[in-house]
């Protein structure tokens, strides 16, 4: 099968999966739920088969249509958007297997309309992924944040409609008010919006308006979570932990992120930014919503909202990472959207079945309990030590190269940032590890209880295992994303 | 050309036209309905058969009686005026298709057969003012659709229709009047009507100021008749008590047909020839463009009723046109033309939806329609995506819209961008204000009972779907209303020295 | 001289403010009406009097005549006199109705009324 075929299909399969999920549930939950699994496995298999030909400087692509002279929905896979596919599609067999566990544990009501939403949503994240130019990116970062709105929304009381307002409104307002804006703007300078190696705007555009115009796009992409409009990601914590765990640990924020590296490699250029002063604002800014962000986590009681805290807080590592321009840190930055994907889909998947098997959300709770879930927080204590960046796990990895980067730069902001909140994620997760472990329960639970369902602790040990497998196999990521930086020094 | 071609644009007025007085002598059985729906139809078809010649380059002229311009009538077709044809006579012919069952429980059966009678009325007029070239036949057209459009709003069971109705023929003559004062000053000094021969003439009298005058009278009356801020207080009445076919048929197009002949008078006739003419836009219309898109937006934030929150979004978006219109560039015209267009698709899908909401349910109010998605799933479906469209959401037609117009502001420096920020903002509102709607029908309670609420007839459920599902069509495969968008700015702006 | 000259577009000019003061000011519908009409008059006075020229005749073909007036603006003003009688109708039928559904044809009255 050609590139272009494969774009095709992992961009139908999962919209054909949504609509076979839907004709599938009138057979009950458990063909629906083996339609899920086929579409996700489908997919995965898709977007791997991509692979091959990305890792040999190939360039898969795909022109659907023009809209108008210069807007066009097309699709190329270059090895950044090859990484996040991967990703997305491969965790999405891993979640699948984790919601069955969850929503049946939890007797969650609409399941189906949940398993649908999911599956467009995976579709819309495989649309960013491959993007060619501004304008279907934009497309598919739009379909992403409608499409998930009726997963945040999905308990439907008044909390939950409050809290998925927030997070429509916050990502709604600053896509259309800021990232159309900038997307137009480069229009209207460069003539065109399509991706290219070494960026489209040198000689176009010059002095502070590149600072403004990084500004529209950063801000812009409210995805990817930089102080101060992040308020989105705490409040869509009032999903179901499936939708926290694979969209707002992996999809979603990695859309942002993976969005604000893609605009600064192919659209400004890494070294046409490096060379213009008014662009070394993002590096103070991501500095700043890393440590910010790690001290409100420090101060969170409740488990979900610490995690989607320390989320904020390892995206602005991937921000800061790709602001500090040098081909190190690209690097990094490309391979911490991948190891912070394990940890934190690991630290999800722990707290979601400590809810369902104990209805436990706040961390005072979780004295003792690694005795009763000895696999969960085994799993847990993997992820929040992969966040923290302790080797051998995943985080220490992409942290190596960022430091890497920094050193090259001679960025000291961002050594100290990396160093303070290194201090800080050790400061808000050892000590619930500490409780789980070591400490006693204080009062017996209501109802005896052990592991969460099978599918929840399987899905967990799977991604756990994973973020320790990935400090020793990284290679062919970083080859892959080595090509990111061919020829820059 | 083959000879019938040769007439379709005599034809795109006489069918409703003749049809009107036939639909009278059918006897209620519904054969009146389908009388109208059929001519309606057939009108549509001429129109998208025209569009088809515009496309290939083709324009189409017709002089009535066969007398040579400028001393007879002529009717001139081309691409922008085939934009229009193709809004208002879809927007009468979904309408109709869909509004059976609406028309039914709002008219009399007795007196259906007068309703559409006065349908197909407005439809010929609103028809014949795109394609007539002659000014005082524009006016004769625009007087038979308005007074149609009064009979047929008036036409329901709501008595605070009539006020409305009634304010809005009194403000709608005046309007038309000062069209007539007009062209009646222009015909002073240069003795003919025919708008190409205007053109010319005009330009031997354009320091005179009976010819400033009537610039200032014709702008200002077309402007009554589009609702344009601060005109517009006849609209929301209008639109809210109107009858839900009528609703739809008439916010999709009657405010455009105006703004069309606005554009046309001011580029073709005027704008050439008076020094400084297009300062009139950049002084006169923007602001109060501006003033319409936000005091609309944000009027529509409050409302409680879904059809006057509708109402009021239009105002807003009757603002958008203006502004494209009020730069006076390529850009501006094609993103006014091509939102002409696709703004007459989001709000004929959405007050379809609200049709067939009406048909199921007592109140519109957005407290009535609680949680009614969960009776009503696919109405409510149909809803959401016109809704994305109306807000610009890629993808959707009114993107393409946007698109347009925020290039359009880049041009024009400093002052775009203060206006890409009232774009940006009002585009803010119209989110809260969709989602105000999208909340309430989907998690809302409704205060009265709906557990009796069934989904709306097939029929109607399809034609607001293929209405829902043109707004994604024309969003990824533009086109035809872009090509013949560009067109049209050309043309206008052909006309400039 | 001048402006005795233009004597007939004085008229045309105050009898369109009065009519269009009318329709502004009063509250009473048919009031509002009966304003309307005396607005659109005036216009009728525009038309025929630009038609109009100083010693013309008819314009039928007659050997002594020379000089005749235009035609044209009585023919569009018969129209323009048609398309205001049918407003006037339809805006009393209206007002008719308007009596029907409330006993009153002052707008106050109504405002009133749709308010509770």
């Amino acid at each position: 099968m050609s590139g272009a075929d494969l774009i095709t299909l992992s961009l139908l399969i999962p919209v054909l999966g949504a609509v076979g999920i839907a004709a599938a549930s009138k057979f009950g939950p458990n063909v629906r739920e083996s339609a899920t699994m086929i579409t996700a496995g489908l997919l995965a298999w898709t977007v791997w088969s991509l692979v091959p030909e990305v890792m040999q400087g190939g360039r898969p692509s795909l022109m659907v249509s023009q809209i108008a002279p210069g807007i066009e929905i097309a699709f190329k896979v270059e090895p950044l958007g090859m990484l996040f596919a991967a990703l997305a599609s491969s965790l999405w067999i891993v979640n699948s297997i984790y919601s069955i566990g969850y929503m049946r544990g939890n007797n969650e009501k609409h399941q189906t309309r949940f398993y649908i939403f999911f599956a467009v949503s995976l579709a819309a994240a495989i649309g960013i992924a491959f993007a060619d130019n501004l304008f279907t990116l934009f497309l598919f970062y739009e379909i992403l944040t409608l499409s998930t709105y009726p997963l945040v929304s999905h308990k439907g009381d008044e909390k939950t409609i409050r809290s998925a307002r927030v997070y429509l409104g916050i990502l709604l307002t600053t896509s259309i008010g800021l990232l159309l804006p900038a997307i137009i703007w480069v229009h209207v300078t460069a003539g065109t919006g399509t991706f290219a190696p070494g960026g489209i705007l040198e000689g176009k555009i010059s002095g502070p308006a590149v600072g403004l115009l990084l500004g529209l796009f950063v801000f812009g992409v409210g995805k990817a979570a930089v102080m101060p409009v992040h308020r989105w990601l705490p409040a869509a914590m009032v999903a179901p932990t499936p939708v926290s765990a694979l969209l707002h640990a992996v999809a979603v924020v990695k859309a942002g992120v993976f969005t604000v590296t893609k605009v600064i490699i192919y659209i400004f250029g890494i070294e046409f930014l490096f060379a213009e002063p008014s662009s070394s604002w993002l590096v103070f800014a991501a500095a700043f919503t890393i440590i910010t962000a790690s001290v409100v986590a420090l101060r969170q009681q409740n488990l979900k909202r610490l995690l989607a805290y320390s989320t904020v807080a390892q995206l602005s590592y991937v921000v800061m990472a790709t602001a500090i321009l040098k081909p190190l840190s690209e690097i990094g930055a490309a391979v911490h959207i991948v190891a912070h994907a394990f940890g934190k889909i690991t630290l999800f998947f722990a707290a979601g079945a400590i809810y369902t098997a104990a209805k436990k959300t706040e961390l005072h709770q979780l004295k003792g309990i690694a005795r009763r879930m000895p696999w969960t927080m085994a799993a847990f204590t993997v992820g929040a030590l992969s966040m923290i960046g302790v080797p051998p796990t995943a985080g220490f990895v992409s942290k190596w190269y960022i430091l890497a980067g920094a050193f090259q730069a001679d960025n000291y902001v961002a050594i100290a940032a990396i160093i303070a909140s290194t201090a800080l994620n050790a400061a808000y997760f050892l000590p619930i590890v500490y409780m789980a472990w070591f400490l006693k329960e204080d009062t017996p639970p209501a109802k005896e209880h052990g592991e969460a369902p099978f599918a929840a602790v399987l899905a967990l040990t799977i991604t756990a295992f994973l973020t320790l497998a990935f400090f020793f196999f990284n290679g062919p990521v970083l080859k892959l994303e080595g090509q990111l930086v061919q020829g820059l020094s | 050309m083959t000879y019938l071609s040769h007439h379709l644009p005599a034809l795109q007025v006489i069918v409703p036209m003749l049809t009107a007085p036939l639909v009278l002598l059918l006897k209620p059985d519904g054969l009146a309905r389908l009388a109208t729906t059929a001519a309606s139809a057939l009108a549509f078809a001429i129109a998208i058969a025209m569009t088809m010649g515009v496309l290939d380059g083709h324009t189409y002229t017709y002089r009535m009686g066969g007398w040579p311009a400028p001393y007879g009538i002529e009717l001139a077709v081309d691409q922008f005026s085939a934009l229009l044809l193709l809004v208002v006579t879809g927007a009468s012919t979904f309408a109709l298709l869909a509004g059976q069952r609406s028309v039914d429980a709002d008219i009399d059966s007795s007196r259906q057969p007068l309703f559409y009678a006065a349908w197909l009325l407005a439809l010929a007029g609103l028809s014949g003012i795109p394609i007539s070239a002659d000014a005082f036949n524009i006016f004769v057209f625009m007087e038979i659709s308005s007074l149609a459009s009064y009979v047929i709003i008036a036409g329901g069971p709501d008595r605070r229709a009539l006020p409305a109705v009634f304010k809005y023929l009194i403000m709608g003559t005046v309007g038309a009047t000062f069209y007539l004062i007009g062209i009646g000053l222009i015909y002073l000094m240069t003795g003919t009507l025919n708008m190409a021969d205007m053109e010319l003439r005009i330009h031997e009298v354009g320091d005179q100021k009976p010819i400033l005058v009537a610039a200032g009278f014709i702008t200002v009356g077309l402007a009554l008749k589009a609702a344009v801020f601060p005109l517009h207080v006849w609209l929301p009445n209008a639109y809210t008590y109107a009858p839900n076919t009528v609703t739809v048929f008439l916010a999709a197009c009657s405010t455009k047909v105006s703004l069309y002949l606005l554009m046309r008078f001011d580029f073709f006739v005027f704008q050439g020839n008076l020094a400084g003419h297009d300062m009139q836009f950049a002084a006169f219309l923007m602001p109060l463009a501006v003033l319409a898109i936000l005091v609309g937006s944000a009027v529509a934030l409050f409302e409680k009723n879904i059809k006057r929150l509708l109402a009021y979004s239009s105002i807003a978006q009757i603002g958008y046109i203006v502004l494209g219109v009020s730069f006076v560039t390529i850009a501006g015209l094609t993103a006014s033309a091509v939102h002409i267009f696709n703004h007459a698709l989001a709000k004929g899908a959405l007050f379809l939806t609200v049709c067939c909401f009406a048909t199921q349910c007592t109140g519109l109010r957005l407290t009535d329609l609680g949680g009614i998605a969960r009776r009503m799933p696919w109405t409510a479906g149909a809803l959401v995506v016109s809704g994305f469209s109306l807000l610009g959401i890629p993808g959707t037609a009114g993107f393409i819209s946007k698109w347009y117009l925020i290039v359009a502001a880049f041009e024009q420096g400093p002052l775009g961008m203060a206006l890409i920020a009232v774009i940006v903002v009002s585009s803010l509102m119209a989110v809260v204000y969709i989602w105000r709607i999208v909340e309430a029908i989907y998690f809302g309670e409704s205060t009265i009972d709906l557990s009796a609420v069934r989904e709306a007839p097939a029929a109607m459920l399809i034609v607001t779907w293929i209405a829902a599902l043109a707004n994604i069509y024309f969003g990824v495969v533009p086109e035809i209303p872009v090509s013949l968008s560009i067109s049209a700015a050309d043309t206008l702006l052909e006309h400039l020295p | 001289m001048n402006i005795l000259g233009l004597f007939y577009y004085w008229v045309f000019a105050i009898v369109l403010m009065i009519g269009f003061y009318a329709v502004i000011a009063k509250s009473n519908y048919v009031k509002k009406l009966i304003g309307l009409s005396i607005f659109q008059a005036a216009v009728f006075l525009l038309y025929i009097t630009m038609g109009k020229i100083d010693n013309g005749t008819a314009p039928i073909f007659q050997d002594a005549a020379t000089v005749y007036s235009n035609p044209l603006p009585q023919v569009l003003i018969l129209t323009a006199i048609v398309v205001g009688i049918s407003t006037t109708a339809l805006g009393l039928g209206i007002v008719v109705r308007i009596r029907e559904e409330y006993g009153s044809i002052e707008e106050s009255d109504i405002q009133e009324r749709d308010r509770q």
